[in-house]
């Protein structure tokens, strides 16, 4: 054990380390005006995550630990890593168009970008309590200041606030949870514990209760990160607050780390207790699933409709997560519970970024403009964005063909699978009700007419993004396998474990 | 020709003609509605001839699927891209093709604005329900099934009349909250059958008791498509908002989703269900035939009347479908076919004065023989054909439906045919209103008789009705071995249940 550890699973999170360094020297040293510096570094930080990607896919995929079992690598990991950095590198590079239209100017964003990225991965690589809290954190406290970014901007540094203050609250329920569970369990070592607790669920006590006390603070911490009801209150205001840029950011990447962690943390460490916590995950999952759909209907608001939007979506991959917890099932249900989760989360996430490519290209005279209703006449103005949005909206509301039904599809069959048929029927009622603010959207955009029409202008970058979204979204059906058979292996590889 | 995809090439080629259109036309050509309605002309058309091979290529003898595709598509959850028609979907299949060139041409100068889009959202609606009916796989025949709402949400939404905002969200939420519980039906009989494949779920037992739950999550599903009384109330709006040819193909197909499905999933998967809750079916039925009839009797709006009138014919359609016997079943079929046709040409037919004189009340109208004998003609024809003259094509579903219903419950069928008393009343007195009476209104004294293409597009329409009626026999010789296998196993099933009871 002496000597250096085997850095080689680590490579992309050691080279994102020193990528954020590295720009952050040329931000500081480069001359020439500061939209040209920041445009350059923008352009290397995505670079970076695009080569990260690669390193990924190289370097992670095998299962093992490093760093004296502190850092996990394998399948699971390395399939949420990816997701993560292609929705960072793409979430940054439609950025730059806003930023320059807001004349804010900074270097520092993309360096933020790549460190909360960092982050991101070290919480999905996370064996051990210390590590996860060492990537959350890391992950936390750049999303703060990029929440905040726009510094004389009211509502931006509101957000940053907010967030800030209700983010450290959620950290500190986590830390309390971490130490009892450390304090119970003696270890704070995920695999030690997964082996411990296979033999107390066993014995005549059953688990004590201050364990299943710290396992419950771990995860209100861990609701919070994800916006699961009822620690949702922070994310629409925190939504509508951050420039818009950083809402896409918000809504795609840490959602990916956050939920992995989940279902990394609960399966892995806790999977053994699933009879003590499967019911708070049902519990949150229908709580996610009601808010979200009945919330999302008096909103007019976009950035806020899909603030509500993903606290529902959030409820949906909770049921994967529960399904993982029914122990009774099988580990072949659990199994498939997890990857219906994994298919969901995909498409989510490309119908998210989609959606809001298509809200930063809402301007009107070179303004961003966010009120639903500035929507209306765009099947005319723009007939092209205006059906990628039709497509995102119908997708989101699960109507076939679209990508999104089959991610619905997914975790209510594993639902029925599991034998949680309440769970099912309240997923398909409230997806009725959340239809109806997606289609409301797709209505404003192809019956009203435009007061006032809004901007054709697109920059390019956002367009490729949303033009390659509403392609896989549309196309999924032909060659499904692209995204499930991935995640069925990433699933496979949590349980090989 | 065994190894070409025919039911995929018949399903997808409209896509390539959106494809087309959206690649060809450029939209600041002047002409581009002109070059859009071409290419969706060109397509739907070609897409009717070669569903023509469907026809001369059908064995009748066999009650097995033919022309079956299938591939592996998403294994993980069990469902296979699996395709194939038996002698129940092949005429439903027929006719989709045939009535969306037909629609194409009805939108030629009506539809002016955004005619590009309007000729994409009909091409896809035209795989969507071809795909439907060819669908083997149930969670294949579930996506074609919702898929039809996106064109028509959109179709109904930005080419309908007044009120359209309202019928379209109307119509999404009703089919949708029925479709999504039809779903998790779908989802519970995977879990039991462990299959999407229909053909094994025909021959699949499923339990009583989750037979009967089954049955009322695919009811609420195709009772609101048919649609049967008391869900019918998204109908009569969906049709005075749409355009007309959004109600032809409402009227022509959509409408026998819901009998389709009836017949597909419902009867022959869970048998025992069906023959609990046949009285339940019946009497909703009557209800719609005499109900709805009399609601049509004082409608003041041509198209609510046709609506209404709907409504009244697929109750027919509902009651022959669970009689049971083949006289029913063949009979609930051809009503459907037949009422896709009429109700298609009738619609059309308001549609030609409509574009004229842009009001669909009755009142505005009268004595319109003066001026447009060819229309009187026409429009005398299908109103005898919706009444259920003999030598049309209604006449022949209506005699075989309560033939069928007469074996079973006499009471049923005393009360079905006074609805087609009650259905000449309100025909007769809709053809009086219109066409006959003095010419006074001042509008109507330049009103001009049907041109070329009008008459052209009623053409296939005639013939077909007329035919249909008069020599019914090919018709009925394509669906008779399927529907006697159905009938067949569907009382085998009841048999079988019953000696499991007589044996505790």
């Amino acid at each position: 054990m002496s000597g250096l550890p085997n850095l080689t699973p680590a490579l992309p999170e050691i080279f994102m380390a020193c990528v954020a360094m590295a720009l952050l020297m040329v931000g500081v040293f480069m001359k020439g005006e500061a939209k040209k510096v920041t445009r350059t570094v923008s352009y290397l930080a995505t670079g970076a995550m695009v080569l990260a990607l690669l390193l990924v896919t190289a370097f992670s995929t095998t299962a093992g630990t490093t760093f004296n079992g502190l850092f996990i690598t394998g399948a699971f990991p390395a399939f949420a890593k990816v997701l993560i950095l292609a929705a960072s590198a793409l979430t940054l590079l439609m950025s730059r168009d806003f930023f320059e239209n807001a004349n804010v100017t900074r270097f520092e964003y993309p360096i933020l970008a790549v460190l909360a990225t960092l982050g991101m991965m070290m919480m999905v690589s996370a064996n051990d309590l210390i590590a996860l809290y060492m990537g959350l954190e890391l992950q936390s406290l750049s999303l703060y200041v990029m929440a905040s970014i726009m510094r004389n901007d009211l509502r931006s540094t509101e957000s940053g606030l907010k967030y800030f203050v209700l983010g450290a609250l959620a950290s500190g329920m986590l830390l309390y949870g971490s130490s009892l569970v450390y304090g119970f369990a003696g270890t704070t070592n995920f695999e030690v514990m997964a082996e411990m607790f296979a033999h107390e669920q066993d014995s005549v006590h059953g688990p004590s209760v201050g364990l299943i006390f710290g396992i419950v603070f771990v995860m209100v911490g861990l609701a919070f990160k994800v916006s699961a009801v009822p620690f949702h209150m922070w994310t629409p205001d925190v939504y509508e607050g951050a420039p818009t840029p950083v809402t896409a950011f918000f809504a795609s990447a840490p959602k990916v780390a956050a939920l992995s962690l989940f279902v990394f943390v609960m399966m892995g460490a806790f999977g053994d207790l699933a009879a003590q916590w499967q019911q708070i995950v049902i519990f949150i999952s229908i709580a996610s699933m009601a808010l979200g759909a009945f919330a999302a209907v008096a909103q007019t608001n976009i950035k806020r409709l899909m603030a509500y939007s993903s606290i529902g979506n959030v409820g949906y991959m909770l049921i994967g997560l529960a399904v993982g917890g029914a122990v009774a099932s099988g580990a072949e249900t659990q199994q498939n519970g997890i990857e219906s989760m994994l298919v969901y989360l995909s498409i989510y996430i490309i119908m998210t970024l989609g959606t809001f490519g298509c809200i930063l290209a809402m301007k009107r005279g070179g303004d961003n403009v966010e009120n639903i209703n500035d929507l209306a006449g765009l099947s005319k103005s723009n007939p092209m964005m205006a059906a990628a949005l039709a497509i995102f909206m119908f997708s989101m509301a699960g109507i076939p063909p679209l990508a999104g039904f089959f991610g619905k599809l997914y975790v209510f069959q594993s639902a029925l699978e599991a034998g949680l048929v309440s769970l099912a029927v309240i997923g398909v009622l409230s997806s009725v009700v959340g239809c109806f603010y997606y289609i409301r959207l797709i209505k404003i955009m192809y019956f009203d007419d435009a007061e006032e029409d809004l901007d054709r202008q697109v920059g390019t970058e956002i367009s490729m993004v949303v033009a390659a979204a509403a392609i896989v979204i549309l196309a999924f059906f032909i060659y499904p396998g692209f995204i499930t058979d991935s995640a069925a292996a990433a699933a496979a590889g949590l349980f090989a474990g | 020709m065994s190894n070409i995809p025919l039911l995929s090439v018949i399903t997808f080629l409209p896509l390539v003609g959106v494809a087309l259109i959206l690649l060809l036309v450029r939209s600041d050509v002047k002409d581009d509605s002109k070059q859009a309605k071409n290419i969706a002309l060109l397509t739907s058309g070609f897409t009717f001839f070669l569903s023509l091979f469907l026809w001369f290529g059908f064995d009748a003898s066999t009650s097995d699927f033919q022309f079956v595709e299938k591939t592996e598509w998403l294994p993980s959850i069990g469902v296979n891209y699996h395709m194939g028609i038996d002698g129940i979907s092949m005429l439903f299949v027929l006719l989709s093709t045939l009535l969306t060139p037909i629609c194409v041409l009805s939108a030629w100068e009506a539809v002016t604005k955004r005619a590009k889009e309007y000729m994409i959202s009909f091409l896809i609606l035209e795989t969507m329900m071809i795909g439907m009916f060819c669908a083997l796989d149930m969670m294949l025949f579930y996506i074609f099934f919702e898929g039809v709402l996106i064109p028509m949400f959109i179709i109904i939404g930005v080419w309908g009349g007044q009120n359209r905002i309202y019928a379209a969200f109307k119509l999404f939420l009703y089919t949708l909250l029925g479709s999504v519980l039809m779903l998790v039906a779908m989802l519970a009989m995977y879990w039991d059958a462990n299959s999407f494949d229909i053909p094994t779920l025909m021959n699949h037992t499923f339990p009583a008791q989750m037979q009967t739950w089954i049955w009322l999550a695919f009811f609420a599903s195709f009772a609101v498509k048919v649609p049967m009384w008391p869900v019918h109330t998204w109908l009569p709006d969906a049709h005075v908002q749409a355009p007309t040819a959004g109600s032809v193909i409402l009227a022509g197909v959509l409408l026998k989703m819901g009998g389709y499905g009836f017949l597909r999933f419902s009867i022959p998967m869970m048998p025992l269900a069906s023959a609990d809750f046949t009285p339940l079916i019946y009497t909703l039925s009557i209800v719609a035939v005499i109900y709805t009839s009399l609601v049509a009797l004082v409608q003041d709006d041509m198209k609510k009347l046709i609506a209404y009138s709907s409504i009244a014919h697929m109750g027919f359609v509902t009651i022959g479908a669970f009689t049971g016997t083949i006289q029913g079943i063949e009979g609930s079929i051809f009503t459907m076919l037949s009422h896709g046709i009429v109700s298609a040409a009738l619609f059309l037919i308001v549609g030609v004065i409509y574009d004229r004189i842009h009001t669909r009340e009755i009142a505005a109208y009268g004595g319109l023989v003066d001026r447009m004998p060819k229309y009187a003609v026409i429009f005398m024809l299908f109103m005898m054909a919706s009444v259920g003259l003999p030598g049309t094509s209604g006449f022949v579903g209506e005699v075989l439906v309560l033939v069928g219903v007469f074996q079973v419950d006499q009471w049923v069928a005393a009360l079905a045919a006074t609805g087609a008393i009650l259905g000449a009343a309100y025909s007769l007195y809709l053809y009086r209103r219109i066409i006959f009476g003095s010419l006074t209104k001042e509008k109507l004294k330049s009103i001009l008789d049907m041109n070329k293409r009008e008459v052209l597009v009623f053409a296939p329409l005639i013939i077909l009705t007329l035919y249909a009626g008069v020599y019914p026999q090919p018709f009925l010789d394509v669906m008779h071995a399927s529907v006697e296998n159905l009938v067949n196993n569907y009382q085998a099933a009841l048999d079988a249940a019953g000696a499991q009871v007589a044996v505790q």
